[in-house]
């Protein structure tokens, strides 16, 4: 199965890959997957309180390369949202950009998910309620 | 000069050798005649070449030529030899032992004759992927009509102690069927000596060509008989009609002559550059290798890289090197490897797993490449992996709540 031109552009150069200090109040960090399903992603937000924009965004991702390229895109568009435009983010914006074949779109619903759980993280830790996401099956 | 890409997945086919192509390319068009042709020049010629070649495949099992079978390959060796074996020998019994770590040839097979009120017993290996001899004793019963175990593993390279699994099975009067696909060509296999009784084998493993493989079924102590599973002309002795495939066979004949006369060279040059390749690679932290190292194939490693997942890993190099990974993010299921799993490995290992598979073709200027190009992807991979994370800083990834999916 040939990858495309973009996840391979974000597998050879992914954007964002580090760690952000989780002990922040203002950092939410979302694990999402299972190492034995084989992908793992953490992805973080950090959030400027008095704008609610994601100043920063680092990811870290086991998993093949649509795993990774999904994670690092989403890095890249959680930067300059705000949190609220960032709940909006679909899986299916990340496996049209990436042009991910039917058998890898979990590796965006995984992504999804991960900003989800960032965020919730985010909004547990500054006393707001977690937002209640759709089931999904993966 | 090194030429890219280098190609290291000899365990799913091997390239062709060009000796090989210049015995067949006759028979394709000069001597294109039907080997069951038997009133004309044209047949004979076939049918001579198919004489031939049944000499030169037999010669490297130690078999005798009647007692070769051409098939289409080892899938339809394994089918043939194993439903052929339930058909011929119902009125014994219905019972068969096999193994988890099969081919899927094998395995599927098996389940089809569990539809067709066959019995099977599907032994568990261990760790290091050897079956327990007394398990496998102890699964007889009087209703065993067969053994089935395959001689190397595709996936480990393991190879079976054929000759103590033939000994049992002749000690209670059990036919004993070997899948020999990745033995045979590779290491020194010999029907009498190991005690096989039907074993399928391959041309496209062993340097030849595609679509043409044999089956071996013993003529003496015992006599064998399979039950045909194609109905036709009445080929090959009865046991699989078709149109002799002439070029394929004569193909498959020289390729045998030609492992039988290289294999010593082959497998000691092979076995030096897979330890060096091997060794270099379990430099790196967290690196296992999977499967008995001492009963193993001469050409064959297969690696986990922990924390760092193996369709992943290939994607750092899959444009100039051939590899296969126990990982399956691409099936449906994504589940890895039946395989690794059957050895006790986590799927988190099995995920992270590489297969090589060394060939004659490969030069240590290849190996050393490869060693480079996997040790750093798997580095890089590691910079960008949380659980390379978690293990530097000493978390428990056992007490985290996975959140499957």
């Amino acid at each position: 199965m040939a990858y495309s031109e973009k996840v391979i552009d974000h597998y050879s150069n992914p954007k964002n890959v580090g760690t952000l200090d989780k002990s922040k109040k203002n950092v939410g960090t979302g694990l999402v997957g299972a190492p034995e399903c084989g992908d793992v992603m953490r992805l973080q937000i950090e959030v400027d309180d008095a704008t609610g924009m994601i100043t920063d965004a680092k990811f870290k991702t086991f998993g093949c390369g649509s795993a990774i390229a999904s994670s690092s895109l989403a890095t890249e568009w959680l930067k300059g949202k705000t949190v609220d435009e960032a709940v909006q983010i679909d899986n299916m914006d990340l496996v049209e950009e990436l042009n991910l074949p039917p058998v890898k779109i979990h590796c965006s619903v995984l992504a999804e998910d991960a900003i989800k759980s960032a965020i919730n993280d985010y909004r547990k830790k500054n006393g707001l309620e977690e937002l209640v996401f759709e089931e999904r099956i993966h | 000069m090194l030429k890219l890409p280098i190609y290291l997945d000899n365990n799913a086919t091997t390239p062709m050798d060009p000796r090989v192509l210049e015995a067949m390319i006759p028979y394709f068009t000069e001597h294109f005649g039907n080997a069951a042709s038997r009133n004309h020049p044209f047949g004979w010629e076939a049918e001579e070449a198919v004489d031939y070649a049944r000499e030169q495949v037999a010669k490297l099992i130690g078999a005798d030529p009647k007692e070769i079978i051409f098939t289409s390959g080892a899938t339809e060796g394994d089918n043939l030899g194993i439903k052929g074996v339930f058909e011929m020998y119902a009125s014994k019994g219905n019972h068969i032992i096999t193994c988890t770590t099969e081919h899927k040839a094998v395995l599927d097979t098996c389940k089809h004759l569990e539809r067709m009120g066959g019995e099977v017993t599907y032994l568990e290996v261990k760790a290091d992927g050897l079956i327990d001899l007394k398990e496998l004793e102890a699964a007889i019963k009087p209703t065993t009509i067969l053994i089935a175990l395959m001689y190397a593993n595709n996936e480990i390279g393991v190879i079976q102690p054929i000759r103590e699994i033939s000994a049992i099975a002749r000690k209670h009067g059990v036919l004993f069927f070997s899948d020999a696909t990745q033995a045979v060509g590779k290491i020194p296999v010999d029907v009498n000596k190991d005690g096989i009784d039907i074993m399928a084998f391959t041309g496209h493993k062993m340097y030849g060509p595609k679509g043409i493989g044999a089956l071996y079924v013993r003529r003496k102590n015992p006599r064998v008989k399979v039950t045909a599973q194609m109905d036709g002309g009445g080929h090959e002795r009865g046991m699989r009609s078709g149109t002799l495939n002439v070029p394929g066979i004569v193909g498959f004949g020289k390729a045998c002559e030609l492992a039988r006369l290289e294999m010593a060279e082959d497998a000691a040059r092979l076995s030096k550059l897979r330890d060096k390749l091997e060794n270099a690679l379990l430099q790196l932290e967290e690196a296992y290798v999977n499967g008995n190292r001492e009963h193993r194939l001469p050409h064959v490693t297969n690696i986990s890289f922990k924390y760092v997942e193996g369709e992943g890993l290939l994607m750092g190099f899959n444009k100039n090197i051939a590899l296969s990974s126990g990982s399956a993010c691409t099936s449906a299921s994504l589940e890895p490897s039946y395989v690794l799993k059957a050895l006790g490995l986590g799927d988190d290992l099995a995920h992270s797993s590489l297969r090589f598979g060394l060939g004659r073709f490969t030069t240590e200027e290849q190996i050393d490449y490869t060693i480079k190009a996997v040790s750093d992807t798997v580095l890089k991979l590691r910079d960008m992996s949380p659980l390379w994370e978690m293990f530097k800083e000493g978390v428990d990834m056992d007490k985290i709540e996975w959140a499957s999916h």
